[in-house]
């Protein structure tokens, strides 16, 4: 089921070379919280450079364990990684403190948005460009970069975050992520409680600015439909484990996710238990 | 003198009073809003400031360099606060963090008054005693200085926050934490830049109630009079304290001068917590503190 991170080859052909390091390699990693709740049980991923990687799975799977542990916040959360590692570019970054990971090129965009409420939009986005050394100059020209994926951000840039709609404030917050001038963005659900339309907008820009930026996504989502057509690798998750993986194109049509995440299997809910969300 | 002329003056007498209070308080909302902790060693940091200004003074230091030594040792301080008890205590519940504070609270007195002694010490600031006129008003002058004093700090503390990146950080972290942190936001360093903060505050709070009251263990009680302040403005709140605390001054001169014969006086100590419970009754943020409403 789950194979070394150095044989999964960079299928997308996106002009890197088949054998590639990935830039991301989770290495069979176990995380506890609160020294009691094991959560991920050997969990292992690869994502390939310029790749979008989908990780799949039901409330409560261990989609947003995955994203914390890479992103160094389960440590501010009582949790642990106890076994495995976490590579970057080559790098352990497991035992990094969550506010060095945006220096080093990763963003994570939570669950449920987290926008700065009380600041404007433009000083949301400002916060992201905090730890660049760069110069101002440089720092205005990603804003304007930024502004002309989300126009509407730039409307809005003197507006309170906490004033916007949902989907102006999911800009809002992957806006701020690039602000940082990220190779990589954890994306996790992007999708939650936006019109389907907007979601569509929302995966659009991430497919641009995969393309155009050359940004490297993984994307944690509830919605496989979509995140699978904009992907190009998926992995299934389930208790703490991955159940699943492969291309996006084959994942699509594989029987499991159809019954459990697609819902066109006649039996329904075949394999999918309701699970309480706990530790999200 | 007119009643009318006599109600402005007690009015007035009260905002500036309320001017002190607002300054202690001003420390509290600070760490509250960035960690969502209540500092029980707000008081204690008064005491420590207002000993180690008078202590360098005693030893010769002119008082500008006593000053600048105070603000030292209040940025030290922070550091030490951050790196000792913060950190290790990072993810904690906040409790647990507030009972941190309530060990640390007695550390500090302990510390400040092994270094300083137990001695009570006068603080002469040096600020003018006579009282002025402004028509038949009459208002003191020394707290006209200090509300002066107040108010220079509450602005070069809004400008800190709205113009720097580390202010803008700041608020970012009082926010959302975790989503300052993947900012690339580091919390310790935020955490010992608002400590420092509070350590400023503390200072100027401690040299105005230090010379009304002398430099004294009983410092730390002037803590007490933020609570109620803090209770109508809402723990969150930079207005909130500041408009709090001028109401809360106003409201119990006003108080003790005009329901104070009926009721034997003595109102001056117990009407801000009754003002405080009687609006949390309507209103259990505070005026202005906000319960973080959030969209999802």
């Amino acid at each position: 089921m789950e194979r070394p991170a150095d044989t999964v080859a960079d299928s997308a052909g996106r002009g890197v070379s088949a054998v590639a390091e990935p830039l991301l390699a989770v290495n069979a990693i176990e995380v506890v919280y609160s020294r009691q709740a094991m959560v991920l049980h050997s969990l292992s991923l690869s994502v390939p450079r310029h790749g979008i990687v989908a990780l799949l799975g039901a409330n409560g799977a261990g989609k947003t364990t995955t994203m914390k542990a890479i992103s160094g916040l389960l440590r501010s959360e009582r949790g642990e990684i106890t076994k495995g590692t976490i590579q970057y570019d080559g790098q352990r970054i497991d035992r990094l403190d969550a506010s060095r990971m945006a220096a080093r090129g990763i963003s994570l965009v939570m669950e449920g948005r987290h926008a700065f409420g009380g600041l404007s939009v433009e000083d949301n986005l400002r916060v992201g460009a905090f730890t660049r050394r760069d110069g101002a100059a440089a720092v205005a020209e990603t804003l304007d970069m930024i502004f002309s994926y989300f126009p509407r951000l730039k409307e809005r840039r003197r507006s309170h975050a906490g004033l916007l709609s949902g989907g102006e404030q999911q800009m809002c917050v992957i806006a701020r992520a690039l602000m940082a001038r990220p190779r990589m963005i954890l994306l996790d659900e992007p999708s939650m409680g936006l019109a389907p339309q907007l979601v569509e907008d929302i995966f659009g820009i991430i497919a641009r600015l995969n393309r155009e930026e050359g940004v490297t996504f993984l994307l944690a989502e509830q919605n496989a439909a979509v995140a699978l057509r904009f992907a190009t690798h998926g992995y299934l998750v389930e208790n703490g484990r991955v159940i699943r993986d492969g291309l996006a194109a084959e994942l699509a049509s594989a029987p499991e996710i159809k019954a459990s995440y697609l819902g066109f299997a006649d039996e329904g809910m075949a394999g999918f238990t309701e699970r309480k969300r706990w530790l999200t | 003198m007119s009643p009318l002329s006599f109600f402005f003056e007690v009015l007035i007498g009260g905002l500036l009073s309320g001017v002190m209070y607002t300054l202690v308080a001003l420390g509290f909302v600070l760490i509250f809003k960035a960690s969502g902790v209540f500092n029980f060693a707000q008081g204690a940091m008064v005491l420590f400031a207002a000993l180690n200004f008078v202590g360098f003074t005693e030893l010769g230091l002119p008082w500008w360099t006593a000053l600048m030594v105070t603000l030292a040792a209040m940025v030290v301080l922070a550091m030490a606060i951050e790196r000792a008890v913060l950190r290790p205590l990072l993810g904690q519940d906040h409790m647990i963090v507030f009972m941190a504070t309530i060990g640390l609270s007695i550390f500090i007195e302990g510390l400040a008054q092994l270094i300083w002694g137990t001695d009570v010490r006068g603080l002469n600031l040096g600020l003018p005693e006579d009282p002025i006129f402004i028509g038949d008003i009459l208002v003191s002058r020394a707290d006209l200085m200090t509300a002066a004093v107040a108010a220079l700090l509450v602005l070069g503390l809004s400008l800190f926050f709205t113009l720097t990146r580390i202010g803008r950080a700041l608020r970012a972290v009082a926010e959302d934490t975790q989503a300052a942190q993947v900012a690339g936001v580091p919390l310790g360093m935020i955490w010992a830049v608002v400590w420092s903060a509070a350590g400023v505050i503390a200072l100027v709070a401690g040299l105005v109630w230090g010379a009304r009251l002398g430099v004294q263990f009983a410092l730390t009680l002037v803590a007490l009079k933020a609570l109620p302040v803090m209770l109508l403005g809402g723990f969150n709140s930079i207005p909130g304290a500041i408009v709090a605390g001028l109401l809360i001054g106003a409201s119990e001169k006003l108080a003790e001068v005009y329901i104070g014969p009926y009721v034997g006086g003595g109102i001056e100590n117990w009407f801000p917590y009754a003002l405080a419970v009687a609006v949390l009754v309507f209103r259990p943020t505070g005026l202005f503190g906000s319960t973080g409403v959030a969209r999802v």
